[in-house]
């Protein structure tokens, strides 16, 4: 039963659960005018104390596309927190107003704090460098979608695996189903952290291995998982220039990659990706934030209880 | 070697790490109790060389939870009578609330002063407990 529940990371849902919010996805991808008023009535905050247009106009287009009204603010100045109110006492207030609430903050467990103090479902909508578990619920949607499973593949995962949340939820998702072989494509500085190598992967006897460079590893992958190198998790801008370029995918690099492999980043873009990708069929990340839009409905139907 | 009267009745809290006496006096909050204490430091130990111990008189019945999280590989005798009448095995507990503070500076407990600084119990093996709201490994000294 997934009423009144929040969503904090990806594994709070049993894979049960996950089954039936991603079956209701496809149903909504199938036929979404069906859908354009189960939420009439009901109220959506988004409560974004650091700036992410992708991610809460995400939210806002689910709940509006469900015939439901949203209210928020997209930045901690705009909101009580100028004035030092704790999370705790926010969403409380919010809970009077509010049915549901999605919340990015940039301190890891605010969404937690969130949830632990109001009975109304809290969805994390990112918390600093943690978790993000609708982006997580996006590329499950987007890889069973274009892949047609969620078992027996092999993802490439490149880029910023220390401070990217997306790859964490995202490991921390796909090791729950059977033969999924992990690639870690990352320099050396910017490795997935050690708990969740050792206590996800190797405590799970989950094939894995991490390399260097991607030209080393195309051929492999059934999915490649492109993230950005992220400019505001480095502490100094010598090392972010230093690295920013390292690894980027372009038609060179895509020429030993198998001809039914799908291509994600979950967006924005800087230049991980060259443009001349695009173009390629194997280049899913833009039909990725059409389902991330389409699971965030059928996240959001689930948690209030709503039914067709 | 410098001599302690025994305990008649009470605990004694054995093969603490050299040092840590002080940490476990205050976990313990002995500080706030009625009743006799003595710290012996630097103790010489087969096992670990050099040793703490404390010893707590009449006061039998305190929460010794924390201990195993602290530090589990220290013994606990119960004394009646000058005699040992139960050694308790210390446990991983599987939570503890406000022992320790989480040390991420990204964490939220680091910039609200009232959430409750819990961390869980996550791999029993290497006892590696986590802040329930970051993930951060508490990182024992």
């Amino acid at each position: 039963m997934l009423k009144g529940k929040s969503l904090i990371e990806p594994n709070d849902l049993s894979l049960e659960e996950l089954d039936e919010i991603l079956n209701l996805a496809d149903k909504i991808v199938a036929n979404p005018e069906e859908y354009t008023d189960v939420c009439k009535g009901k109220v959506l905050a988004t409560l974004f104390y650091e700036p992410s247009t992708r991610t809460r106009l995400s939210f806002e287009a689910a709940m509006l596309r469900l015939g439901g009204s949203i209210m928020g603010f997209s930045s901690a100045d705009s909101s009580s927190a100028a004035k030092g109110e704790s999370v705790a006492d926010t969403i409380r207030t919010i809970a009077c107003y509010a049915d549901i609430a999605a919340m990015r903050h940039p301190k890891e467990g605010a969404p937690k704090v969130a949830a632990m103090a109001t009975d109304m479902p809290v969805i994390n909508g990112g918390d600093g460098g943690h978790q993000h578990p609708t982006q997580t619920l996006t590329d499950l949607l987007t890889i069973r979608s274009l892949k047609g499973k969620l078992d027996n593949f092999t993802i490439g995962i490149c880029g910023d695996l220390k401070f990217g949340r997306t790859v964490h939820s995202l490991i921390k998702a796909l090791s729950r189903f059977s033969s999924v072989k992990f690639v870690l494509v990352s320099p050396e500085e910017l490795k997935v952290p050690e708990y969740i190598t050792h206590e996800i992967l190797k405590n799970n006897n989950i094939d894995y291995k991490e390399v260097e460079k991607l030209e080393d590893v195309m051929g492999e992958l059934d999915v490649l998982y492109m993230t950005r190198v992220q400019k505001e998790r480095f502490f100094n801008e010598a090392d972010y220039i230093r690295l920013k370029d390292s690894y980027i995918v372009d038609m060179e690099k895509l020429s030993s990659a198998k001809d039914d492999m799908i291509i994600l980043h979950p967006l924005p873009r800087v230049n991980e990706i060259s443009v001349e990708v695009d173009k390629d069929p194997r280049a899913a990340y833009f039909k990725q934030a059409k389902f991330g839009m389409y699971v965030r409905m059928a996240l959001i139907m689930k948690l209030l209880g709503v039914e067709k | 070697m410098l001599k302690i009267d025994s305990v008649d009745k009470g605990l004694v809290i054995d093969h603490i790490k050299a040092g840590r006496a002080l940490e476990i006096y205050k976990y313990l909050k002995l500080d706030k109790m009625d009743c006799s204490v003595a710290i012996i430091k630097n103790a010489k130990s087969k096992k670990l060389g050099k040793k703490d111990i404390i010893k707590v008189e009449d006061n039998i019945n305190m929460d010794l939870t924390v201990l195993g999280f602290i530090d589990p590989d220290i013994t606990i005798n119960v004394i009646d009578n000058g005699v040992i009448i139960n050694k308790i095995n210390l446990e991983l507990p599987s939570e503890v609330t406000n022992i320790v503070k989480c040390k991420n500076p990204r964490c939220i407990t680091s910039i609200e002063q009232e959430v409750q600084h819990k961390f869980k119990l996550t791999d029993r093996e290497n006892k590696t407990y986590r802040c329930i709201y970051c993930d951060t490994a508490f990182e024992r000294n």
